[in-house]
């Protein structure tokens, strides 16, 4: 553990000074549309790290990360239309999915449920919150000066303002390098956490929940702290989708939303960071261009990729590439195996 | 008095309709472990079967109660033999596996059969009760449901070929050591599952019409209440689809079927915070 | 070795439904002391234990520990209060190398310094070093047993609770499992639930036999095992049986 300690590092570092340049360069040499299409590439990877972290990490399997996602986008919106600015609204909507998620976590693991009807009551869940606001329609349904507008979806809502320039809605480009920056800080926050004592707990919760609170740790604590914090990610990425799009509606509380979210991750690998982000971006690049040709290949290509990636490689793209490469490495290298193996970040 | 039967009528069909759906993925989630989530794909495959064969000029009883389980059971040996058997005792990857499927399955259709909603009529008129009509179609769902329900007890609880299944799905090692080949009784076991699908899309088509998205609404029903009903096939489906049904019947009575989903996901969440394990996991836990 | 009582259960019950699984049972042990805890299939053995450890909650009676009431709590606070445990059916951290398991255990009271001195003490004390930075998924069942055992000792329990550790061990495992046992006893109290009667025969002082949910007899091995009726509840015959 604490001689791979500088492998994780280099992989994270290198990860960072990858994310500096491209906050720093894409801008430059793309054009207004590419960095829009990116821009919404890198609020899905905050969602998708929501996702990536508490089941990588923590074991928890929630299929209702977009409950969080909408929440945040829907709470955004609400508090944005009504107080005319953009920086109390994003703190508010992460803060109150964090409060959310305390409900919830409280409810699911203080009453000691696990895995699939863990997973089960997740969805749930955001399942309720899609009806209950798809319903909203009637102008009745308003919070302040803000229609939740029902299946129509609030309109509308204001682009965010870089903190210090309330006045100022922010450019393009510089929402993409604001979303980007939030994107690193947050990668960076997640790594140090993982490391950390509470993230080694955690781990040892994934691998064994008996075990860990024979040894003294509350299990149903840690739980609820890992979802709090998979909720505040996935809630503010919720609120930047609200105000990259300036729309929401009730179908980002969709089963779709949530089948999306968990297939990234596990596209990309269960138990890396980076492996999802890839993940996310590789297959809504090929969803794209699909979309281009015939949208119903659409549905085939992601549910065949689905399918053939489970089947031929169940750790996922990401780790099965790196296990080759470091396969191969080592061969050149000459290395012995073997080692521990707690939890890789890469 | 009227009001009442009718009222009562109408709670049964909801449960019927979440029996029907339910009963299948139940076979296959409480025997097998698998989670299916192409279940709600394999009962659109049932109801476009009826829809196809009808047009063709099928007897529209042969078409549900016969065509639509044999097409969609065959394909659920098919789907066994490529995708799930790789799959055993790997919760996590056989959903994602069923869910790729299910995918899939609803872009194929939609290709070959559109994205519009294809109608089959109803095959029996309605009938009064009071100054009310209620459809005798309803009343033979009903039926059917129970039949369903009293079939599948029969066939584990009393036949030979239930006491296997049974058995190879307690510990398949063991009952090949008796000559049973168990990966045998694992296809047959997720056929007759895809089978039920198959008749539940057949039989639901003259109700709600056939569309290539229908299996995405009915999947959410289903898992829930199989899932609440714990691992008991037959206790389990009938327990959680009586209590959710009827609950949520009645408050779409009151209050409108959107608070009468609502209120099937709220029970379902409140049964589950109280039984872990589902209904059958804590109570019924040696019934079938 | 002191005198005082760490450990007492008074009336001590448990009941599944209609069966009586443990039986107002009286026990005690005391600081430093080692004690087996033996009897026959169905005796009561593993469900008492999972009373001590919180796994189970008692329908009667009560477990005090150094004072405190141990009943109804849950597991990973009756761990706080300082007892270790060992479960029948080794639970580990497979997918971490031994050392990061053991270290795991000890960081949750100390810093990271110390705990990687603790790490290292526990690696010798049960003369694993060699194994440390393996897999513990790919050791062998015993060296999984003397790697719980480590894991256990790591949170300086003052009382230790072991089900049957020396379960699947080879003969030097065992061995060496019975002189760290025999050396931890005086500086800390230890419940062992075994069948191997040899290995108890190495480490045990004192026995008590466990008979149908209920504390048959007590007393030190020697005369436990010439004990006749105690044969016989082994061997199924009743106390004045036929040949």
């Amino acid at each position: 553990m604490l001689r791979n300690l500088p492998k994780d590092w280099l992989g994270a570092g290198f990860v960072v000074v990858l994310g500096l340049a491209i906050l720093i360069f894409v801008p430059v040499y793309f054009d207004l549309f590419e960095v829009l299409q990116m821009t919404k590439y890198v609020v899905l990877a905050l969602f998708v790290l929501s996702l990536a972290y508490i089941w990588g990490f923590g074991g928890i399997l929630s299929f209702g990360q977009a409950g969080f996602f909408g929440l945040g986008g829907y709470i955004f919106a609400v508090s944005s239309i009504n107080m005319g600015q953009t920086t109390l609204p994003f703190l508010i909507a992460i803060g109150l999915c964090v409060v959310f998620a305390a409900a919830l976590g409280y409810f699911m693991f203080y009453g000691r449920l696990n895995d699939v009807y863990l997973g089960v009551v997740t969805l749930v869940v955001t399942l309720i919150l899609y009806k209950l606001i798809n319903h909203t329609a009637g102008p009745e349904y308003i919070i302040g000066t803000a229609r939740l507008g029902g299946f129509n979806g609030i309109p509308s809502i204001p682009i965010m303002t870089l903190p210090w320039q309330p006045d100022q809605e922010m450019e393009p480009a510089q929402m993409f390098q604001y979303f980007m920056a939030i994107l690193i800080v947050v990668y960076v926050l997640l790594h140090i956490l993982i490391k950390s004592k509470f993230g080694r707990v955690a781990i040892s919760i994934r691998e064994n929940e008996v075990r860990s609170s024979l040894l003294g740790y509350d299990v149903r604590l840690y739980k609820l702290c890992i979802f709090m914090i998979g909720g505040a990610i996935g809630g503010g990425a919720g609120a930047m989708w609200a105000s990259y799009q300036t729309f929401v509606d009730p179908n980002i509380f969709s089963l779709e939303w949530s089948a999306k979210c968990l297939i990234w991750v596990i596209a990309g690998g269960v138990g890396t960071l980076i492996g999802p982000i890839i993940g996310v971006i590789a297959l809504e690049y090929l969803s794209f261009q699909l979309g281009q040709t015939d949208f119903i290949n659409n549905l085939i290509v992601l549910g065949t990729i689905l399918i053939l990636v489970v089947l031929l490689m169940p750790k996922g793209l990401f780790p099965t590439f790196r296990d080759i490469f470091l396969k191969l490495w080592r061969r050149g290298g000459g290395q012995g195996g073997g080692q521990g193996d707690g939890g890789r970040l890469g | 008095m009227d009001y009442s039967l009718v009222v009562a009528i109408e709670l049964l069909r909801e449960v019927a309709g979440l029996i029907l759906i339910a009963t299948g993925l139940a076979i296959v989630f409480g025997m097998m472990r698998v989670i299916n989530i192409a279940h709600g794909e394999f009962i659109m495959l049932g109801g476009y079967t009826v829809v196809l064969t009808t047009k063709q000029g099928v007897n529209i009883w042969i078409a549900i109660l016969i065509l639509a389980p044999l097409v969609v059971g065959i394909f659920g040996v098919v789907v066994e033999r490529l995708i799930i058997r790789h799959l055993y005792g790997r919760i996590i990857d056989s959903l994602l596996a069923t869910w790729g499927l299910s995918l899939f399955l609803i872009g194929f259709i939609t290709v070959v059969f559109g994205n519009t909603v294809e109608g089959v009529t109803t095959p029996f008129a309605a009938v009064a009760i009071g100054q009310y009509r209620v459809s005798i179609y309803t009343l033979f769902l009903i039926f059917a449901a129970m039949a369903v329900i009293a079939s599948v007890y029969l066939t584990l609880r009393h036949t030979k070929a239930g006491l296997i299944a049974r058995a190879t799905m307690q510990n398949p090692d063991m009952v090949e050591t008796l000559g049973i080949n168990s990966k045998l009784v694992y296809m047959a076991t997720f056929g007759v599952g895809a089978a039920f699908a198959g008749l539940a899309g057949g039989l639901l088509a003259p109700i709600s019409g056939v569309v290539p998205s229908m299996g995405a609404l009915l999947i959410g029903k289903a898992f829930i209440t199989v899932v609440t009903g714990g691992t008991a096939v037959v206790a389990g489906t009938l327990a959680a689809s009586s209590i959710l049904g009827s609950i949520s019947q009645s408050v779409t009575f009151m209050f409108g079927p959107v608070f009468g989903d609502a209120t099937l996901l709220f029970v379902a969440l409140i049964l589950l915070r109280l039984l872990p394990q589902g209904i059958t996991g804590r109570i019924f836990t040696r019934s079938v | 070795m002191s005198e005082q009582i760490l450990l007492a259960t008074s009336d001590l019950s448990m009941r599944f439904g209609g069966v009586v699984a443990v039986d107002q049972v009286d026990f005690a042990v005391k600081t430093g002391e080692l004690r087996c805890l033996i009897g026959p299939n169905g005796a009561g053995k593993s469900t008492f234990f999972k009373c001590l450890t919180g796994q189970l909650k008692p329908t009667a009676g009560s477990v005090l520990f150094a004072g405190q009431e141990l009943s109804g709590q849950t597991t990973h606070d009756i761990v706080r209060l300082g007892i270790g445990i060992k479960t029948q059916v080794p639970n580990l951290f497979d997918g971490l190398a031994a050392r990061e398991n053991i270290a795991l255990s000890a960081r949750r009271s100390n810093n990271q310094k110390r705990t990687e001195e603790i790490t290292d003490e526990m690696l010798e004390l049960i003369a694993i070093t060699g194994l440390a930075n393996r897999e513990v998924g790919h050791l062998a069942h015993g060296e999984r047993q003397l790697v719980e055992l480590a894991m256990v000792l790591a949170g300086r329990p003052r009382l230790v609770l072991l089900d049957e550790p020396a379960a699947g061990m080879t003969a030097d495992e065992r061995g060496r499992l019975a002189e760290v046992l025999r050396q931890l006893a005086g500086d800390m109290s230890l419940i062992v639930v075994e069948h191997d009667m040899q290995f108890i025969r190495d480490i045990a002082t004192e026995i008590t036999v466990l008979h149908r949910g209920r504390v048959f007899i007590e007393g030190d091995v020697a005369a436990i095992m010439a004990h006749t009726e105690v044969q016989e509840i082994y061997l199924g015959k009743e106390a004045n049986g036929a040949a």
